[in-house]
């Protein structure tokens, strides 16, 4: 397939140029991939795989290993709450309930309006802060309700 | 006017960035020349974001401090305020710590390499390199040091494993995956000290014979991994980094590394596959990692926290080091206080603290005001302790003898809404999510942990000899602490909080 008729193998070309030369290269190339489309194609794992000298099933067995790789796109905002012990000595659980309720999804879904997906993640390191989440990359400590409430409006305007 | 508003996770969480912008645009308004320096965490974080202003005193704090505050702030010309605290030196959080690790923490700008040196660092590399190899592994060995990522093995003679291991490419292995919940101190000094960290792994490097260095941080700290990076570039290009090692003509270099979301990539063997680019799965050791780690070649694994103590046992020597702690735990340990506490954040100190001072004193009870009931100690693998064990002195063979372990030393205080057996729960569910699914007693053990303890809270006491039976497997059958260490909170909130599994709990609410 030539490059210039297809911009995803054009992308995973550059990327994977970009990646020659660094020992067990693999994730740092899914992290790029995933950073430059949202989630990993699936087009690019046999690209990969041929780059690599791999099988395309030891890379998708790869992928799919790792909770932070996504197959699909997510929504325009990814928010991850922290499911783990100090955030629940704080009421975690009743926030993750608010949390799916009023976004009207379950964790790893995103709401209808495209606007966020919702990730459990355990531990940010922010536990003498707690309850605690991470809203496109960006660290948020203390979260209520209103904290969570003003967070979704926030990316939804 | 130096203005001092930390760039620590934890400050930025709790709005941080905005109050240094804040700062910046009332000096503006008034026509006060102001310097803005996003230093590290002091390590209180209930008093986010901690402000605080250079005098001829000393600094002065003022926390936590609002957007809202700063006009008035300036108003009392950072004085009289009711957010004023005094001088930092002179909070009783501070002068209750033997600061060793983390004294640069929150002090210096952390990206700056002329402030580092300033306040001591690089002086434990500098006399590093002007000894011989051997000499470096048995200073550390003197010291007593011992792996701070949780299980305690000597740091010293996993050095000496590797740097005995023969010639040819060897490689020190950063584990900066720090996933255990309640812990942030590899968190708080890489993004706090970055050159610490540059500086461990260096000397560590000289130490064994390995010309690089990976520092493998887990992608749910994005701050720590962009301070971490910006810290590398800075060094290689101050010629700390590179071909030639501070002139010495010794070469070391550092690579920053992502995880993806697996907590069982802390364990070293599935840390080092992840690295390599497969799939994290455990190693069975041996091959131990020091003679066959990274891509088969001898490797150093050590945790943020053993790195980040060598310089000062290089710098002030081993005897210096091993004169703080208790028995055999030697040196200090940053304590990670978090949960339901009043006074949550991260206290280092001389190991042999008893867990009681730590929670009523330091931590000041909980954040609830309702008793405690329970604190997990270590992480989601480590044991939960009940107020009857409060006497038991912070060491590692200490918590063993309990049933329990020191871990990554972090605190989890839960009050006494908290259900037990619902935490038993989560621990078995946690484990069935993160196995790496290489051995059966984690992998399908862990399914059936939970529904064990389904089975408990719907009344079944039964099930309880299962539920032990099923925690001897795991503990004895299991590749890695994951699968072997997950009984411990099961098996201790079973023992020391039988109520909460006992039928008559529903009646009784």
């Amino acid at each position: 397939m030539a490059h210039d008729q297809d911009p995803i193998a054009a992308r995973v070309a550059e990327i994977l140029a970009a990646h020659q030369g660094l020992e067990g290269p693999l994730l740092p190339i899914l992290h790029a991939l995933q950073a430059a489309f949202g989630h990993v194609p699936q087009e690019a794992l046999p690209l990969i795989a041929k780059n690599l000298n791999l099988s395309r099933a030891e890379v998708h067995g790869v992928m799919s290993f790792y909770h932070d790789f996504r197959a699909a796109p997510a929504g325009r905002h990814v928010l991850k709450l922290c499911r783990a012990e100090a955030c629940q000595a704080m009421g975690a659980e009743k926030l993750a309930a608010h949390a799916r309720t009023s976004l009207g999804i379950e964790w790893h879904e995103t709401t209808r309006d495209g606007a966020v997906t919702l990730e459990p993640v355990f531990c940010l390191g922010l536990c003498a802060c707690a309850p605690a989440a991470l809203m496109d990359g960006k660290v948020v400590g203390r979260v209520d309700e209103a904290r969570f409430d003003a967070l979704v409006a926030e990316v939804r305007a | 006017m130096k203005i001092y508003v930390p760039r620590d996770a934890a400050a930025r969480a709790v709005g941080a960035d905005a109050v240094a912008d804040a700062v910046l645009a009332e000096a503006a308004r008034r026509g006060l020349a102001v310097s803005v320096v996003r230093n590290g965490s002091r390590g209180m974080v209930w008093l986010e974001p901690l402000v605080e202003v250079e005098t001829a005193a000393g600094r002065m704090a003022f926390g936590p401090v609002d957007i809202a505050d700063v006009a008035a702030l300036f108003d009392s010309g950072w004085g009289a305020h009711p957010k004023a605290l005094g001088l930092t030196a002179n909070l009783p959080w501070m002068l209750g710590q033997t600061r060793l690790t983390f004294a640069r923490c929150g002090v210096t700008d952390p990206l700056s390499l002329a402030e580092f040196q300033a306040h001591g660092g690089l002086a434990g590399l500098r006399r590093a390199l002007a000894m011989v190899p051997a000499d470096i592994v048995a200073e550390v060995t003197a010291s007593g040091l011992r792996g701070r990522g949780g299980a305690g093995f000597p740091t010293g003679i996993k050095w000496k494993t590797v740097a005995e291991a023969g010639a040819g490419q060897k490689y020190i292995v950063c584990n900066a995956d720090e996933g255990d919940s309640g812990t942030f101190a590899d968190r708080m000094i890489m993004e706090g000290d970055p050159f610490l960290l540059i500086e461990g792994m260096t000397i560590a490097g000289l130490a064994v014979g390995a010309t690089k260095g990976y520092v493998y941080i887990r992608s749910e700290y994005p701050d720590a991994i962009a301070v971490m990076t910006e810290a590398v570039v800075l060094a290689r290009a101050e010629g700390l980094l590179g071909a030639s090692v501070l002139g010495s003509g010794k070469a070391f270099d550092i690579e920053i590394r992502t995880g993806a979301g697996a907590y069982v990539c802390g364990e070293e063997t599935s840390l080092l596959n992840s690295l390599e680019g497969k799939r994290g799965v455990v190693r069975a050791k041996p091959p131990l990692p020091a003679l066959h780690g990274f891509l088969g070649r001898p490797t150093v694994v050590n945790n943020v926290i053993s790195l980040t103590s060598v310089p000062i046992i290089l710098d002030k020597g081993a005897g210096y080091y091993r004169d703080f702690g208790l028995g055999r735990s030697r040196g200090t340990i940053p304590l990670q206080i978090a949960g339901n506490v009043r006074f949550g954040g991260l206290f280092e100190v001389a190991f042999g603290l008893t867990l009681g001072e730590i929670v009523d004193d330091i931590a000041g009870g909980t954040a609830s005001g309702r008793p405690v009931k329970a604190v997990q100690v270590g992480g989601p693998l480590g044991a939960y302790f009940p107020r009857e064990l409060f006497d038991t002195p912070f060491c590692y063979e200490e918590y063993a003898g309990k049933g329990g372990l020191v871990g990554h030393a972090g605190l989890v205080v839960f009050d006494d809404t908290a259900d037990m057996l619902h935490q038993a729960r989560f621990a078995m569910e946690f484990c069935a999510i993160e196995s790496c699914g290489k051995c059966t007693p984690c992998r399908i053990g862990a399914v059936r942990g939970m529904e064990t303890l389904d089975r408990i809270g719907r009344g079944d006491t039964a099930a309880i000899p299962l539920l032990s039976d099923l925690c001897d497997t795991m503990k004895a059958g299991s590749l890695c602490a994951l699968g072997g260490f997950t009984p411990y909170p099961v098996m201790s909130a079973l023992t020391h909080f039988p109520d909460d599994f006992s039928p008559l709990k529903e009646a009784a609410e």
